[in-house]
Protein backbone atom coordinates (compact mmCIF):
# COMPACT_ATOMS: atom_id res chain seq x y z
CA UNK A 1 0.00 0.00 0.00
CA UNK A 2 2.68 2.40 1.17
CA UNK A 3 4.83 1.52 -1.85
CA UNK A 4 2.41 2.92 -4.41
CA UNK A 5 3.03 6.38 -3.02
CA UNK A 6 6.20 8.19 -4.02
CA UNK A 7 5.69 10.67 -1.20
CA UNK A 8 3.57 10.10 1.84
CA UNK A 9 3.25 12.65 4.64
CA UNK A 10 1.26 12.20 7.82
CA UNK A 11 0.62 14.79 10.53
CA UNK A 12 3.82 16.63 9.68
CA UNK A 13 4.63 19.58 11.89
CA UNK A 14 7.52 22.02 12.14
CA UNK A 15 7.62 24.53 14.95
CA UNK A 16 10.13 27.37 15.19
CA UNK A 17 9.93 28.70 18.74
CA UNK A 18 6.22 29.32 19.15
CA UNK A 19 5.49 29.65 15.44
CA UNK A 20 4.14 26.63 13.59
CA UNK A 21 5.56 26.98 10.07
CA UNK A 22 4.00 23.65 9.10
CA UNK A 23 1.04 22.63 11.19
CA UNK A 24 -0.15 19.04 11.00
CA UNK A 25 -0.24 18.44 7.25
CA UNK A 26 -0.97 15.13 5.56
CA UNK A 27 -0.91 14.29 1.87
CA UNK A 28 0.12 11.61 -0.58
CA UNK A 29 1.70 11.75 -4.00
CA UNK A 30 1.25 8.72 -6.20
CA UNK A 31 4.26 7.27 -7.97
CA UNK A 32 4.49 8.64 -11.50
CA UNK A 33 2.26 11.65 -11.07
CA UNK A 34 2.94 15.37 -11.26
CA UNK A 35 1.98 17.11 -8.06
CA UNK A 36 1.77 20.86 -7.50
CA UNK A 37 2.22 22.29 -4.02
CA UNK A 38 0.82 25.80 -4.00
CA UNK A 39 0.53 28.53 -1.44
CA UNK A 40 1.17 32.23 -0.82
CA UNK A 41 4.59 33.42 0.35
CA UNK A 42 5.42 32.22 3.81
CA UNK A 43 2.69 29.56 3.79
CA UNK A 44 5.10 26.74 4.63
CA UNK A 45 6.04 25.42 1.18
CA UNK A 46 9.79 25.74 1.51
CA UNK A 47 9.81 24.42 5.07
CA UNK A 48 7.88 21.36 3.87
CA UNK A 49 10.29 20.77 0.98
CA UNK A 50 13.24 21.09 3.33
CA UNK A 51 11.75 18.41 5.58
CA UNK A 52 11.01 16.13 2.62
CA UNK A 53 14.58 16.50 1.37
CA UNK A 54 16.38 15.83 4.69
CA UNK A 55 17.53 19.43 5.14
CA UNK A 56 15.30 20.05 8.14
CA UNK A 57 14.18 17.79 10.98
CA UNK A 58 10.40 17.72 11.54
CA UNK A 59 9.07 18.57 15.00
CA UNK A 60 6.66 15.66 14.65
CA UNK A 61 4.86 13.57 12.07
CA UNK A 62 5.86 10.96 9.53
CA UNK A 63 7.37 11.21 6.05
CA UNK A 64 8.05 8.51 3.51
CA UNK A 65 9.94 9.22 0.27
CA UNK A 66 10.07 6.30 -2.16
CA UNK A 67 9.32 4.08 0.84
CA UNK A 68 12.14 5.46 2.99
CA UNK A 69 12.08 7.59 6.11
CA UNK A 70 14.18 10.80 5.89
CA UNK A 71 14.93 10.59 9.60
CA UNK A 72 16.29 7.08 9.77
CA UNK A 73 17.19 6.21 6.16
CA UNK A 74 18.70 9.48 5.13
CA UNK A 75 21.02 8.23 2.40
CA UNK A 76 18.34 6.06 0.79
CA UNK A 77 16.04 9.06 0.71
CA UNK A 78 18.78 11.25 -0.71
CA UNK A 79 19.49 8.80 -3.51
CA UNK A 80 15.78 8.65 -4.29
CA UNK A 81 15.23 12.28 -5.10
CA UNK A 82 16.66 15.03 -7.28
CA UNK A 83 16.01 18.66 -6.60
CA UNK A 84 16.10 22.05 -8.25
CA UNK A 85 16.20 24.63 -5.49
CA UNK A 86 14.42 27.95 -5.55
CA UNK A 87 17.71 29.88 -5.53
CA UNK A 88 20.55 28.86 -7.83
CA UNK A 89 22.87 26.31 -6.26
CA UNK A 90 25.63 25.91 -8.84
CA UNK A 91 29.28 26.73 -8.32
CA UNK A 92 29.82 29.74 -10.58
CA UNK A 93 33.58 29.32 -10.59
CA UNK A 94 33.38 25.82 -12.04
CA UNK A 95 32.46 24.87 -15.59
CA UNK A 96 29.09 23.35 -16.41
CA UNK A 97 30.74 19.97 -16.86
CA UNK A 98 32.57 20.21 -13.54
CA UNK A 99 29.32 20.99 -11.74
CA UNK A 100 27.82 17.85 -13.22
CA UNK A 101 30.89 15.82 -12.39
CA UNK A 102 30.87 17.04 -8.79
CA UNK A 103 27.29 15.84 -8.45
CA UNK A 104 28.07 12.49 -10.07
CA UNK A 105 30.94 11.83 -7.69
CA UNK A 106 28.89 12.77 -4.63
CA UNK A 107 26.17 10.34 -5.75
CA UNK A 108 28.71 7.59 -6.26
CA UNK A 109 28.32 7.07 -10.01
CA UNK A 110 31.30 5.29 -11.50
CA UNK A 111 33.37 7.04 -14.16
CA UNK A 112 31.91 5.35 -17.26
CA UNK A 113 28.31 5.78 -16.25
CA UNK A 114 28.95 9.32 -15.10
CA UNK A 115 30.51 10.40 -18.37
CA UNK A 116 27.79 8.82 -20.45
CA UNK A 117 24.96 10.30 -18.43
CA UNK A 118 26.48 13.76 -18.23
CA UNK A 119 26.77 13.86 -22.01
CA UNK A 120 23.26 12.55 -22.49
CA UNK A 121 21.64 14.99 -20.07
CA UNK A 122 23.63 18.02 -21.14
CA UNK A 123 22.71 17.30 -24.73
CA UNK A 124 19.03 17.09 -23.81
CA UNK A 125 19.10 20.51 -22.11
CA UNK A 126 21.16 21.87 -25.06
CA UNK A 127 24.22 22.75 -23.03
CA UNK A 128 26.68 20.17 -24.31
CA UNK A 129 28.44 22.66 -26.58
CA UNK A 130 28.90 24.95 -23.59
CA UNK A 131 30.14 22.27 -21.23
CA UNK A 132 33.54 23.88 -20.67
CA UNK A 133 32.23 27.38 -20.00
CA UNK A 134 32.28 28.69 -16.47
CA UNK A 135 28.78 28.77 -15.02
CA UNK A 136 29.15 32.46 -14.15
CA UNK A 137 28.96 33.23 -17.88
CA UNK A 138 25.53 31.54 -18.13
CA UNK A 139 22.15 33.26 -18.30
CA UNK A 140 19.45 32.51 -15.73
CA UNK A 141 17.72 30.13 -18.13
CA UNK A 142 20.90 28.21 -18.89
CA UNK A 143 21.65 27.85 -15.19
CA UNK A 144 18.17 26.47 -14.59
CA UNK A 145 18.57 23.94 -17.40
CA UNK A 146 21.90 22.87 -16.01
CA UNK A 147 20.36 22.45 -12.56
CA UNK A 148 17.62 20.28 -14.01
CA UNK A 149 20.17 18.13 -15.80
CA UNK A 150 22.21 17.88 -12.64
CA UNK A 151 19.20 16.94 -10.51
CA UNK A 152 18.48 14.03 -12.85
CA UNK A 153 22.03 12.73 -13.14
CA UNK A 154 21.59 10.00 -10.53
CA UNK A 155 18.20 8.93 -12.00
CA UNK A 156 16.03 9.88 -9.04
CA UNK A 157 12.55 8.43 -8.53
CA UNK A 158 11.19 11.73 -7.25
CA UNK A 159 12.05 15.14 -8.65
CA UNK A 160 11.49 18.25 -6.53
CA UNK A 161 11.24 21.58 -8.28
CA UNK A 162 10.95 24.57 -5.96
CA UNK A 163 9.66 27.49 -8.03
CA UNK A 164 11.72 26.35 -10.99
CA UNK A 165 10.37 28.89 -13.47
CA UNK A 166 10.93 32.00 -11.40
CA UNK A 167 12.68 34.66 -13.47
CA UNK A 168 12.53 32.67 -16.71
CA UNK A 169 11.11 34.01 -19.96
CA UNK A 170 8.02 32.26 -21.41
CA UNK A 171 10.09 30.45 -24.05
CA UNK A 172 12.42 28.88 -21.50
CA UNK A 173 9.51 28.18 -19.20
CA UNK A 174 7.57 26.28 -21.83
CA UNK A 175 10.60 24.37 -22.94
CA UNK A 176 11.38 23.41 -19.35
CA UNK A 177 7.88 22.12 -18.67
CA UNK A 178 7.81 20.21 -21.94
CA UNK A 179 10.97 18.50 -20.87
CA UNK A 180 9.72 17.75 -17.37
CA UNK A 181 6.45 16.34 -18.73
CA UNK A 182 8.27 14.13 -21.17
CA UNK A 183 10.53 12.90 -18.43
CA UNK A 184 7.52 12.11 -16.30
CA UNK A 185 5.84 10.26 -19.16
CA UNK A 186 8.86 8.30 -20.35
CA UNK A 187 10.72 7.57 -17.13
CA UNK A 188 7.75 7.67 -14.74
CA UNK A 189 9.57 10.08 -12.49
CA UNK A 190 7.30 11.56 -9.86
CA UNK A 191 7.40 15.34 -10.02
CA UNK A 192 6.67 17.54 -7.01
CA UNK A 193 6.78 21.26 -7.72
CA UNK A 194 5.88 24.62 -6.29
CA UNK A 195 5.04 27.71 -8.32
CA UNK A 196 3.29 31.02 -8.14
CA UNK A 197 2.09 30.72 -11.73
CA UNK A 198 -1.35 29.15 -11.42
CA UNK A 199 -1.67 28.43 -15.11
CA UNK A 200 1.44 26.23 -14.88
CA UNK A 201 -0.10 24.17 -12.11
CA UNK A 202 -3.42 23.99 -13.95
CA UNK A 203 -1.78 22.79 -17.16
CA UNK A 204 0.78 20.40 -15.78
CA UNK A 205 -0.20 18.96 -12.42
CA UNK A 206 -2.38 15.86 -11.98
CA UNK A 207 -3.04 16.79 -8.38
CA UNK A 208 -2.72 19.98 -6.42
CA UNK A 209 -2.46 20.77 -2.72
CA UNK A 210 -2.85 24.31 -1.41
CA UNK A 211 -1.12 25.23 1.82
CA UNK A 212 -1.71 28.38 3.84
CA UNK A 213 -0.60 29.37 7.34
CA UNK A 214 1.08 25.98 7.65
CA UNK A 215 -2.08 23.98 6.94
CA UNK A 216 -3.30 22.26 3.82
CA UNK A 217 -6.57 23.96 3.03
CA UNK A 218 -7.54 22.14 -0.16
CA UNK A 219 -6.47 19.15 -2.24
CA UNK A 220 -7.56 17.68 -5.54
CA UNK A 221 -7.36 18.16 -9.28
CA UNK A 222 -7.56 21.68 -10.70
CA UNK A 223 -11.14 20.93 -11.78
CA UNK A 224 -12.13 19.73 -8.32
CA UNK A 225 -10.71 22.85 -6.71
CA UNK A 226 -12.65 25.04 -9.14
CA UNK A 227 -15.87 23.18 -8.44
CA UNK A 228 -15.28 23.30 -4.71
CA UNK A 229 -14.85 27.09 -4.81
CA UNK A 230 -17.41 27.69 -7.57
CA UNK A 231 -14.82 29.45 -9.72
CA UNK A 232 -13.72 28.98 -13.32
CA UNK A 233 -9.94 29.04 -13.08
CA UNK A 234 -7.32 27.73 -10.68
CA UNK A 235 -6.14 31.28 -10.02
CA UNK A 236 -9.61 32.32 -8.87
CA UNK A 237 -9.93 29.15 -6.84
CA UNK A 238 -6.56 29.88 -5.22
CA UNK A 239 -7.58 33.44 -4.36
CA UNK A 240 -10.96 32.28 -3.06
CA UNK A 241 -9.18 29.83 -0.76
CA UNK A 242 -6.29 31.97 0.45
CA UNK A 243 -7.82 35.48 0.31
CA UNK A 244 -6.25 38.45 -1.40
CA UNK A 245 -4.18 39.95 1.43
CA UNK A 246 -0.49 40.25 0.57
CA UNK A 247 1.81 38.10 2.69
CA UNK A 248 5.02 39.07 4.36
CA UNK A 249 7.87 36.67 3.98
CA UNK A 250 11.23 36.65 5.56
CA UNK A 251 13.78 37.77 2.96
CA UNK A 252 15.79 34.89 1.56
CA UNK A 253 19.56 34.93 1.87
CA UNK A 254 19.86 36.04 -1.72
CA UNK A 255 17.43 38.91 -1.26
CA UNK A 256 19.47 40.11 1.68
CA UNK A 257 22.59 39.92 -0.40
CA UNK A 258 21.06 41.93 -3.21
CA UNK A 259 19.96 44.55 -0.72
CA UNK A 260 23.44 44.76 0.72
CA UNK A 261 25.04 45.09 -2.71
CA UNK A 262 22.61 47.83 -3.56
CA UNK A 263 23.52 49.61 -0.34
CA UNK A 264 27.23 49.39 -1.08
CA UNK A 265 26.77 50.77 -4.54
CA UNK A 266 25.09 53.86 -3.19
CA UNK B 1 37.09 9.00 0.05
CA UNK B 2 35.82 10.27 -3.31
CA UNK B 3 33.67 12.84 -1.49
CA UNK B 4 36.70 14.24 0.30
CA UNK B 5 38.66 14.23 -2.94
CA UNK B 6 36.07 16.02 -5.06
CA UNK B 7 35.57 18.73 -2.42
CA UNK B 8 39.33 19.14 -2.10
CA UNK B 9 39.66 19.36 -5.88
CA UNK B 10 36.93 21.94 -6.10
CA UNK B 11 38.69 24.23 -3.60
CA UNK B 12 41.94 23.90 -5.52
CA UNK B 13 40.36 24.63 -8.88
CA UNK B 14 38.70 27.72 -7.53
CA UNK B 15 41.98 28.92 -6.09
CA UNK B 16 44.08 28.28 -9.19
CA UNK B 17 41.50 29.97 -11.39
CA UNK B 18 41.34 33.23 -9.53
CA UNK B 19 44.69 34.77 -10.43
CA UNK B 20 43.74 38.20 -9.03
CA UNK B 21 43.10 36.64 -5.65
CA UNK B 22 46.37 34.76 -5.80
CA UNK B 23 48.39 37.84 -6.68
CA UNK B 24 46.43 40.07 -4.32
CA UNK B 25 47.09 37.82 -1.38
CA UNK B 26 50.83 37.96 -2.04
CA UNK B 27 50.92 41.75 -1.85
CA UNK B 28 50.71 41.91 1.92
CA UNK B 29 53.52 39.45 2.71
CA UNK B 30 55.83 41.16 0.23
CA UNK B 31 55.05 44.52 1.80
CA UNK B 32 55.83 43.17 5.27
CA UNK B 33 59.06 41.58 4.10
CA UNK B 34 60.33 44.63 2.27
CA UNK B 35 59.05 47.46 4.45
CA UNK B 36 59.67 45.86 7.83
CA UNK B 37 62.57 43.64 6.82
CA UNK B 38 64.62 46.45 5.38
CA UNK B 39 63.05 49.28 7.38
CA UNK B 40 63.57 47.83 10.83
CA UNK B 41 66.64 45.81 9.88
CA UNK B 42 69.26 48.39 11.00
CA UNK B 43 67.61 48.96 14.41
CA UNK B 44 67.30 45.23 15.00
CA UNK B 45 70.96 44.76 14.11
CA UNK B 46 72.03 47.58 16.44
CA UNK B 47 70.09 46.00 19.30
CA UNK B 48 72.30 42.98 18.85
CA UNK B 49 69.54 40.69 17.56
CA UNK B 50 71.11 39.86 14.20
CA UNK B 51 69.52 39.91 10.75
CA UNK B 52 65.88 41.04 10.94
CA UNK B 53 64.93 39.67 7.52
CA UNK B 54 65.95 36.19 8.66
CA UNK B 55 63.97 36.67 11.81
CA UNK B 56 60.95 38.10 9.99
CA UNK B 57 60.64 35.73 7.02
CA UNK B 58 59.26 32.75 9.04
CA UNK B 59 56.79 35.13 10.67
CA UNK B 60 55.56 36.42 7.33
CA UNK B 61 55.25 32.88 5.95
CA UNK B 62 53.09 32.06 8.98
CA UNK B 63 51.08 35.23 8.39
CA UNK B 64 50.29 34.35 4.79
CA UNK B 65 49.18 30.87 5.84
CA UNK B 66 47.04 32.28 8.64
CA UNK B 67 45.23 34.75 6.39
CA UNK B 68 44.68 32.30 3.55
CA UNK B 69 43.46 29.49 5.75
CA UNK B 70 41.04 31.52 7.87
CA UNK B 71 39.67 33.06 4.69
CA UNK B 72 39.29 29.65 3.06
CA UNK B 73 37.42 28.35 6.06
CA UNK B 74 35.18 31.41 6.15
CA UNK B 75 34.42 30.90 2.46
CA UNK B 76 31.81 28.43 3.64
CA UNK B 77 29.56 31.45 4.27
CA UNK B 78 29.72 32.23 0.55
CA UNK B 79 28.70 28.69 -0.35
CA UNK B 80 25.83 29.00 2.02
CA UNK B 81 24.68 32.38 0.71
CA UNK B 82 25.01 31.39 -2.93
CA UNK B 83 23.22 28.12 -2.44
CA UNK B 84 25.97 25.69 -3.39
CA UNK B 85 26.09 24.28 0.12
CA UNK B 86 22.54 22.92 -0.28
CA UNK B 87 23.66 20.86 -3.24
CA UNK B 88 26.26 19.13 -1.08
CA UNK B 89 23.99 18.75 1.94
CA UNK B 90 21.24 16.85 0.09
CA UNK B 91 23.76 14.42 -1.40
CA UNK B 92 23.99 10.91 0.08
CA UNK B 93 27.32 11.56 1.80
CA UNK B 94 28.23 12.30 5.38
CA UNK B 95 28.63 15.85 6.54
CA UNK B 96 31.87 14.90 8.20
CA UNK B 97 33.41 13.99 4.85
CA UNK B 98 32.13 17.20 3.28
CA UNK B 99 33.70 19.26 6.02
CA UNK B 100 36.93 17.25 5.89
CA UNK B 101 37.25 17.72 2.13
CA UNK B 102 36.70 21.43 2.47
CA UNK B 103 39.18 21.80 5.29
CA UNK B 104 41.86 19.75 3.53
CA UNK B 105 41.33 21.76 0.35
CA UNK B 106 41.61 25.06 2.21
CA UNK B 107 44.68 23.85 4.09
CA UNK B 108 46.37 22.74 0.88
CA UNK B 109 45.81 26.14 -0.67
CA UNK B 110 47.14 27.92 2.41
CA UNK B 111 50.20 25.72 2.32
CA UNK B 112 50.78 26.51 -1.35
CA UNK B 113 50.48 30.17 -0.48
CA UNK B 114 53.02 29.79 2.34
CA UNK B 115 55.38 27.98 -0.02
CA UNK B 116 55.14 30.79 -2.56
CA UNK B 117 55.93 33.34 0.16
CA UNK B 118 58.87 31.18 1.24
CA UNK B 119 60.32 31.34 -2.28
CA UNK B 120 59.61 35.05 -2.53
CA UNK B 121 61.51 35.62 0.70
CA UNK B 122 64.46 33.77 -0.84
CA UNK B 123 64.36 36.21 -3.74
CA UNK B 124 64.38 39.14 -1.36
CA UNK B 125 67.45 37.82 0.40
CA UNK B 126 66.30 35.43 3.12
CA UNK B 127 68.70 32.50 3.63
CA UNK B 128 67.51 29.55 5.75
CA UNK B 129 70.34 28.11 7.78
CA UNK B 130 69.03 24.56 8.27
CA UNK B 131 68.08 23.09 4.89
CA UNK B 132 68.02 19.59 6.39
CA UNK B 133 65.00 20.58 8.46
CA UNK B 134 63.03 21.75 5.43
CA UNK B 135 60.65 18.75 5.51
CA UNK B 136 59.74 19.75 9.06
CA UNK B 137 59.13 23.28 7.82
CA UNK B 138 56.48 21.91 5.51
CA UNK B 139 54.97 19.75 8.23
CA UNK B 140 54.68 22.89 10.35
CA UNK B 141 53.15 24.81 7.49
CA UNK B 142 50.55 22.11 7.01
CA UNK B 143 49.68 22.05 10.72
CA UNK B 144 49.23 25.84 10.78
CA UNK B 145 47.11 25.67 7.63
CA UNK B 146 44.93 22.86 8.98
CA UNK B 147 44.46 24.54 12.35
CA UNK B 148 43.28 27.85 10.97
CA UNK B 149 41.17 26.44 8.13
CA UNK B 150 39.36 24.38 10.73
CA UNK B 151 38.97 27.49 12.89
CA UNK B 152 37.58 29.46 9.93
CA UNK B 153 35.17 26.64 9.11
CA UNK B 154 34.01 26.41 12.71
CA UNK B 155 33.34 30.15 12.77
CA UNK B 156 31.61 30.13 9.39
CA UNK B 157 29.38 27.27 10.57
CA UNK B 158 28.14 29.32 13.48
CA UNK B 159 27.45 32.66 11.78
CA UNK B 160 24.78 33.34 9.21
CA UNK B 161 26.02 36.11 6.97
CA UNK B 162 28.79 38.44 5.94
CA UNK B 163 28.25 40.89 8.80
CA UNK B 164 30.67 39.04 10.98
CA UNK B 165 33.39 39.02 8.37
CA UNK B 166 34.95 42.40 9.14
CA UNK B 167 34.74 41.56 12.80
CA UNK B 168 36.71 38.37 12.30
CA UNK B 169 39.42 40.13 10.32
CA UNK B 170 39.85 42.90 12.87
CA UNK B 171 39.33 41.08 16.11
CA UNK B 172 40.66 37.64 15.33
CA UNK B 173 43.00 37.41 12.36
CA UNK B 174 44.92 40.64 12.94
CA UNK B 175 45.47 40.04 16.68
CA UNK B 176 46.46 36.42 16.00
CA UNK B 177 49.13 37.72 13.65
CA UNK B 178 50.42 40.73 15.58
CA UNK B 179 50.50 38.93 18.93
CA UNK B 180 52.23 35.80 17.66
CA UNK B 181 55.79 36.99 17.80
CA UNK B 182 55.88 37.01 14.02
CA UNK B 183 57.35 40.51 14.13
CA UNK B 184 59.22 40.58 17.46
CA UNK B 185 61.28 38.21 19.63
CA UNK B 186 59.53 36.48 22.53
CA UNK B 187 62.25 37.13 25.11
CA UNK B 188 62.03 39.92 27.67
CA UNK B 189 58.39 40.75 26.97
CA UNK B 190 56.31 42.55 29.62
CA UNK B 191 54.43 39.89 31.62
CA UNK B 192 50.98 40.57 30.13
CA UNK B 193 52.40 40.30 26.61
CA UNK B 194 54.12 37.11 27.55
CA UNK B 195 50.80 35.62 28.58
CA UNK B 196 49.00 36.84 25.47
CA UNK B 197 51.63 35.54 23.09
CA UNK B 198 51.49 32.15 24.74
CA UNK B 199 47.72 31.93 24.32
CA UNK B 200 47.97 32.72 20.61
CA UNK B 201 48.30 29.39 18.75
CA UNK B 202 50.08 31.07 15.85
CA UNK B 203 52.98 31.78 18.25
CA UNK B 204 53.89 28.09 18.16
CA UNK B 205 53.61 28.03 14.37
CA UNK B 206 55.95 30.98 13.99
CA UNK B 207 58.28 29.46 16.54
CA UNK B 208 58.43 26.10 14.77
CA UNK B 209 59.07 27.79 11.42
CA UNK B 210 61.86 29.81 12.99
CA UNK B 211 63.25 26.68 14.58
CA UNK B 212 63.29 24.71 11.35
CA UNK B 213 64.43 27.56 9.09
CA UNK B 214 66.94 29.53 11.13
CA UNK B 215 67.53 27.27 14.10
CA UNK B 216 66.09 29.68 16.65
CA UNK B 217 63.15 28.14 18.46
CA UNK B 218 61.88 29.46 21.77
CA UNK B 219 59.81 26.47 22.90
CA UNK B 220 61.48 23.68 20.92
CA UNK B 221 60.33 22.34 17.55
CA UNK B 222 59.00 19.10 19.02
CA UNK B 223 56.71 20.89 21.45
CA UNK B 224 55.57 23.39 18.83
CA UNK B 225 54.62 20.81 16.23
CA UNK B 226 52.91 18.49 18.71
CA UNK B 227 50.89 21.41 20.06
CA UNK B 228 49.90 22.57 16.57
CA UNK B 229 48.93 19.08 15.41
CA UNK B 230 46.84 18.35 18.51
CA UNK B 231 45.13 21.73 18.48
CA UNK B 232 44.45 21.38 14.74
CA UNK B 233 42.78 18.01 15.33
CA UNK B 234 40.77 19.45 18.19
CA UNK B 235 39.55 22.32 15.99
CA UNK B 236 38.69 19.89 13.18
CA UNK B 237 36.50 18.11 15.72
CA UNK B 238 34.85 21.35 16.80
CA UNK B 239 34.42 22.36 13.14
CA UNK B 240 32.87 19.01 12.27
CA UNK B 241 30.43 19.31 15.17
CA UNK B 242 29.38 22.86 14.30
CA UNK B 243 29.15 21.98 10.60
CA UNK B 244 26.86 19.07 11.42
CA UNK B 245 24.46 21.62 12.97
CA UNK B 246 24.41 23.95 9.96
CA UNK B 247 20.95 24.54 8.53
CA UNK B 248 20.32 26.02 5.12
Amino acid sequence: MEQSFAISVAHLRKIFGTFAAVDDISFQVEAGEIFAFLGPNGAGKSTTIKMLTTLLTPSSGRISINGYDPMTQQDNVRKSFGIVFQDPSLDDELTAYENMEFHGVLYGLDVQLRKARIKELMTIVSLWDRKDSLVKTFSGGMKRRLEIARGLLHHPKVFFLDEPTIGLDPQTRNQMWEYVKELNRKEHITVFFTTHYMEEAEKIANHIAIIDHGKIIAQGTAKELEIQTKTTSLEDAFLALTGSAIREEQASALDQLRKRHAMHRR
Amino acid sequence: MSTIYILWLRQLKRYLRSTPRLIGSLGQPILFLVALGFGLGPVFQKAGQGNYLSFLAPGVIAQSILFTSVFNGIELIWDRQFGFLKETLVAPVSRFNIMLGRVLGGATIAMLQGTIVFFLSLLIGFRPSHLSLLPLTFVTMFCIALLFTALGTAIASSIDDFHGFQLITNFLVMPLFFLSGALFPLNNLPPFMEIITRIDPLTYGVDALRGTLIGASHFGIGFDISFLALFALFLCGVGAYLFSKVQV
